[in-house]
């Protein structure tokens, strides 16, 4: 018998180049990074205390000057970039300081529901007689729409942000679990782990280094996702007024304030809805590249 | 297919079972005390605890459970602490502006976004596939709410083409009802478009993949009638459970679009009742929505028999 | 059928120089290069090749049906019925398409539209093409369904395509291709997806059109068998080249090219070799085994039960090859999956040696697992994309106790001996053809020291050449390991060659079983019969021209 020699069949080009390659991971991973570093950032960018309250200087359009008194009694002249608020507040640092609430939220929802998505998915792909009771739990909790579901679970919490992080993390959930499960049930049936089973790899073993390499590309893509979702939900349940405690500055909580007078000052609501708009496509555009790149067969969910 | 109706009906049937208990549960293990906010800030502990054995919130959770999915079948919601008004009538006043505004918003969006996804699926890779992804990129980054005030300081505010907000009901005239419905639809629809054009595109370039779509270039077949004939007539389920499964988001953009233009529909409803912690108020209109969710969901599955022969039993 | 009744004129198709450019970045310049030959009236041109030979692209390129920005004709001509159609413009194309010239494909089961009834698809082709009214259609449609003999056309017109058998379906789509009665039918493959016995009725078909209506046929195959069924003549390409030409017997016995001459040795002979009888321990031996699957009940309407695999009872000897063969759903590979423990038998014995792991729970059953590996059909998914070959072979051993070390020695010398280079164990499975791949199952599965090997279809993926060497890696690992063979096929040719009893399975059942070349000799049941009679090819003897060179 020859000798037949391993011949390279065309190398995959790496991901990481791939990657580098796509417009929008490029244009979306630049907003992120932009607005993270703006949100880290915040109190060397010209700002002041965000939740300073001023009645000297109440409802002023952007560019505004004045001069003020601060902590020692000195006057100390001040430019309002972005104008402020109906109690004085300056738009600008609450802008700038919005920026982390928001980042915060859209990261720690996405990280926690991925994991508990994922544990429950692989459960519920791997142990039959569980698989039927957490889906149709999973159904139930899918059928009660996203943001009612939020709603609902803030109105039981106090308001803060740990009760807006659970309240957005819990409608997620259940589509992670959903992905995990599919991925699971589909790469089960893949001959090279059932030969794996054949070779006598425990259960364990066998999902740690055959199953759970295959979810981490749709993972990061559905984080991604999620985390744009999440950015999208906080801002939304604080501008209704039900979200973020008022004191602390975010961008829909900026917008909730500036909604009495947003004829004479639409400014307070469309900087900031312009802040929260750029950072979700920013988010969005990343998610889209990394699924095109990593993931192609996938589809975002309605 | 009577059986097939049958079966996707009774299949229901848990879904809503386990909404009924999620939502039940959800609200009766708040740290806050109904009875407490029924009673007002006021109220001494003795006239508490009557209220409390007045609801049955005294009663084991098994059986308040019990109490409230009967009252729930017989359509009685319970009496809202804010309105002082049953919840069941609260909501029939309430139904007219969330109908209109979100059926409106759908015929916007699908008559939009269906022949837009459509073609981009078919010119992959033209300006026009390259215009719609990015639009529907940025559309669905858009909030809803800023959406919303964006198109009244321009339409509104500035060029004074609409009002700005409030709603007109349709007894009180069709033109008045549609002018000043036009711009909520439109808010909801800008997002919707991005999502459906998007995934109609997806539809449809997997079905211009097929065998039947070479065979049908085989025959000699027009282009045009490859793609209405044989793409969009198999394409249609999968764009139809998209529209299904995207009925949640609109939901979610129907109560953020009502509390924008304020219009007196279900979802100003929803949020005042969060804001007052009116708890009846909440469980009913989040058990409705959920319903009505599902029941749109049951009529997708009904409308794949029409669309579908192998969906026959 | 060597004469081709040649009435008037020249060829209808003539290709001279056909060459159609890959994308940048792929790994030849040209999917097709220079290809010429012609298809006469009444003629039916066998094109021949192994996968990415360019014998479907030519085709492709013919209809104008090659994929939009992807591949396009770069230079040479296409003449049908001596006018050039090379470049001509798309509505030009399309009134030839359908009615000079058609064409059929190899999946009858998703080239049909599903959502539309057969009968308007096959009038569809009228709809385009003639001025005839709706009951006219109908009435051609209904005649020509009666021509490919549909059964009942009057009520199968209104049918769906899933309500039709694969067959069927390829007799609608030979329907719809010939309603217009074209000079020219391209078949591409059309019965690689079906069964031998349906296979043989479709070629049958296609030959009776033929000479009926006196349609040239450009028939694209990898199928020797299907060739000597029914060419007239051969084109046999490579890498997108054509390397000869000849009429059917020159090809089948006679070739000149080096290259034919090894593709016409690669085709396994339906008569097999003597064999001597094995006394050896008995490795496997199964028992009455069942696998029934129920579906429906309660909510779904009416409970089925379906038998896939009903009292099989089969041993197999240590060094001997048992063959399992059967059509698709036979029952054939839940069979193997049952003994392979990956699905859990309704009933029956398993006995690996003295063992019966029928029943044995997952813990119980991991220590016997070593005792019998299984190579995949599929070489490009049998392996874990994410993992070195070597951590591919290893993962067993080392669940087993073996010290990681001693494995990957172990591993080398398997590489070495199923023909690989033992230091491409670092590499990863894109790095391999199929059938590297298709050897690294082989020493994966060895890597065991196994008393059963199950070939789950092993070879059925492979090019016939790439084929003739795995099948001889596994006869040469039979007999040095003393191993016990189990080979699942649904190829008559492959299971001659390779086994010493075989075992017929239909619906589930072993309908026959004995030694391999007195089933081939006599067969007993009437389904076996039916099996060997519909075997593409058989009266032929491949390469009976070539000298017997080693």
């Amino acid at each position: 018998m020859a000798l037949a020699d391993a011949t390279p069949v065309r190398p995959r080009a790496s991901a990481l180049r791939q990657l580098a390659r796509s417009t929008s991971v490029v244009v979306g991973g630049f907003i992120v990074a932009v607005m993270v570093t703006i949100a880290a950032l915040a109190p060397w960018l010209g700002t002041r205390d965000p939740a300073e309250v001023n009645p000297s200087v109440r409802n002023k359009l952007p560019g505004y000057e004045a001069t003020i008194r601060d902590d020692e009694g000195k006057k100390v002249p001040v430019a309002y970039r972005l104008g402020t608020d109906s109690l004085g507040r300056d738009i600008y640092s609450r802008v700038i300081y919005g920026a982390r609430v928001s980042l915060i939220v859209g990261l720690t929802v996405s990280v926690i529901s991925i994991s508990i998505g994922l544990l429950i998915g692989l459960i519920a792909g791997y142990v039959r007689w569980l698989d039927g009771i957490i889906m149709r739990f999973m159904d139930g909790l899918m059928a009660i729409p996203a943001i009612l579901l939020a709603i609902g679970l803030v109105s039981v919490f106090r308001a803060g942000l740990f009760a807006v992080v659970l309240a957005i993390v819990v409608p997620e959930v259940p589509r992670v679990v959903r992905l995990v499960r599919s991925i699971v049930l589909s790469i089960r049936e893949e001959p090279y782990v059932e030969s794996a089973i054949t070779v006598g790899t425990p259960t364990p073993l066998l999902i740690f280094r055959h199953v759970l390499p295959n979810t981490l590309a749709p993972l990061i893509v559905q984080g991604t996702f999620i985390c744009a979702a999440a950015i999208l939900i906080e801002a939304i349940l604080s501008f209704l007024g039900i979200g973020i405690p008022p004191e602390i500055p975010t961008w829909g909580n900026i917008m909730a304030e500036g909604r009495t007078l947003f004829r004479v000052f639409p400014h307070n609501i469309l900087y900031p809805g312009l802040f929260l708009a750029v950072t979700v496509l920013g988010v969005n555009m990343l998610g889209d590249g990394l699924r095109d790149v990593l993931d192609p067969k996938m589809e975002r969910r309605g | 297919m009577s059986a097939y109706i049958l079966r996707r009906l009774l299949a229901a049937i848990p879904v809503m079972a386990i909404v009924a208990v999620l939502v039940f549960l959800m609200l009766r293990l708040t740290p806050s005390d109904p009875a407490a906010i029924i009673a007002g800030d006021f109220a001494n502990d003795q006239q508490i605890a009557e209220i409390r054995s007045k609801l049955g919130l005294d009663q084991p959770i098994l059986t308040q459970f019990l109490i409230w999915i009967g009252n729930m079948l017989q359509g009685d919601f319970g009496e809202s602490f804010f309105y002082k008004k049953q919840v069941a009538q609260l909501i029939v006043e309430r139904l007219e502006p969330t109908i209109s505004l979100s059926l409106l918003a759908i015929v916007l969006t699908v008559s939009i976004a269906v022949p837009l996804g459509t073609l981009a699926a078919y010119k992959q890779g033209s300006w026009i596939d390259r215009f719609v992804m990015g639009f529907s990129v940025i559309g669905f980054s858009l909030p809803v709410f800023v959406v919303g005030y964006l198109l009244i300081y321009l339409l509104a505010v500035k060029l004074d083409w609409f009002p700005v907000q409030g709603y007109q009901y349709l007894a009180d005239g069709f033109g008045g009802w549609l002018h000043r419905l036009i711009l909520p639809a439109l808010t909801l629809a800008i997002v919707f478009v991005a999502l459906i054009a998007r995934m109609t595109r997806t539809s449809v370039l997997e079905v211009l993949h097929e065998d039947y779509i070479r065979t049908a270039r085989a025959k000699g077949q027009s282009e045009l009638k490859v793609l209405v004939r044989h793409a969009l007539a198999n394409a249609a389920v999968p764009i139809l459970t998209v529209i299904g499964l995207t009925f949640a988001t609109l939901i979610g953009g129907v109560v953020v679009t009502e509390s924008v233009y304020t219009l007196p529909g279900l979802g100003l409803l929803t949020v005042d009742a969060v804001l007052a912690r009116d708890y009846p108020t909440i469980q009913a209109v989040i058990l409705l929505f959920s319903l009505a969710y599902v029941l749109v969901n049951l009529l997708v599955d009904v409308a794949y028999t029409l669309f579908d022969p192998r969906i026959r039993y | 059928m060597q004469g081709a009744t040649d009435t008037g004129g020249g060829p209808i198709l003539e290709l001279d120089g056909l060459t159609v450019a890959l994308p940048k970045g792929g790994d030849r310049g040209n999917a097709i290069d220079g290809v010429s030959f012609s298809v006469g009236r009444g003629e039916i041109v066998c094109v021949v090749g192994e996968s990415g030979s360019g014998k479907s692209v030519t085709a492709q390129a013919v209809m104008g049906l090659l994929p939009k920005g992807q591949l396009a004709v770069t230079g040479g001509s296409i003449k049908l019925e001596g006018r050039e159609i090379a470049g001509i413009a798309q509505p030009e194309l399309r009134r030839l398409r359908g009615q000079r010239m058609s064409m059929i494909f190899q999946e009858p089961m998703t080239a049909l539209n599903p959502v539309e009834r057969v009968g308007e698809q096959i009038g569809e082709v009228l709809e385009i093409h003639t001025p005839l009214s709706a009951a006219e259609r109908r009435q051609k449609v209904l005649d020509i369904m009666a021509a490919v003999h549909l059964p009942d056309p009057a009520s199968m017109i209104d049918a769906f395509p899933h309500q039709l058998s694969g067959g069927q379906r390829q007799r609608v789509m030979i329907a719809a291709a010939l309603v217009l009665d074209p000079v020219l039918l391209i078949a591409d493959e059309p019965t690689t997806a079906l069964d031998v016995t349906t296979q043989a009725q479709i070629l049958k078909l296609v030959a009776e059109m033929q000479a009926r209506r006196g349609t040239g046929v450009l028939f694209i195959t990898h199928d020797f068998g299907v060739v000597a069924e029914i060419a007239h003549r051969v084109v046999v390409m490579q890498h997108g080249r054509v390397v000869e030409i000849g009429s059917r017997d020159e090809i089948i016995s006679r070739p000149r090219e080096p290259y034919t001459q090894m593709l016409i040795r690669s085709v396994p002979s339906l008569h097999p070799p003597d064999r001597k009888p094995n006394a050896s321990t008995v490795a496997l031996s199964t028992n009455k085994l069942c696998k029934t699957y129920s579906s429906g009940g309660f909510l779904a309407g009416k409970r089925r039960v379906v038998k896939a695999a009903a009292d099989v009872t089969i041993d197999v000897r240590r060094g001997e090859t048992v063959g399992i063969v059967g059509e698709s759903g036979s029952g054939k590979t839940t069979v193997a999956r049952c003994i392979a423990r990956l699905i859990h038998p309704t009933s029956g014995t398993i006995r690996i040696g003295d063992v019966d792991v029928a029943t044995l729970p997952e813990r119980r059953l991991r220590p016997h697992r070593k005792h019998v590996q299984i190579v995949f059909q599929d070489p490009y998914r049998s392996l874990n994309p994410r993992r070195t070959v070597g951590a591919s072979i290893i993962e067993g051993p080392v669940n087993f106790g073996l010290a990681t070390a001693d494995a990957i020695r172990r591993a080398r010398d398997l590489m070495q001996l199923v023909g690989l280079q033992p230091d491409a164990l670092d590499r990863f499975p894109h790095q391999f053809s199929g059938g590297q791949r298709q050897r690294i199952a082989i020493a994966r599965a060895l890597a065991m020291e196994p008393k059963l090997l199950i070939a789950d279809e092993a070879v059925s993926a492979l090019d016939v050449s790439v084929q003739a060497q795995v099948l001889a890696l596994l006869d040469d690992v039979r007999a040095r390991f003393d191993l016990a063979i189990l080979f699942i096929t649904h190829d008559l040719r492959v299971a001659a060659q390779i086994c010493d009893r075989i075992a017929v399975m239909q619906n589930g059942v072993v309908v026959e079983a004995g030694p391999t070349t007195e089933i081939f000799a006599a067969p007993k049941h009437p389904y076996t019969h039916a099996l060997f009679a519909a075997a593409p090819g058989r009266g032929v003897r491949f390469g009976d021209g070539l000298e017997a060179v080693s």
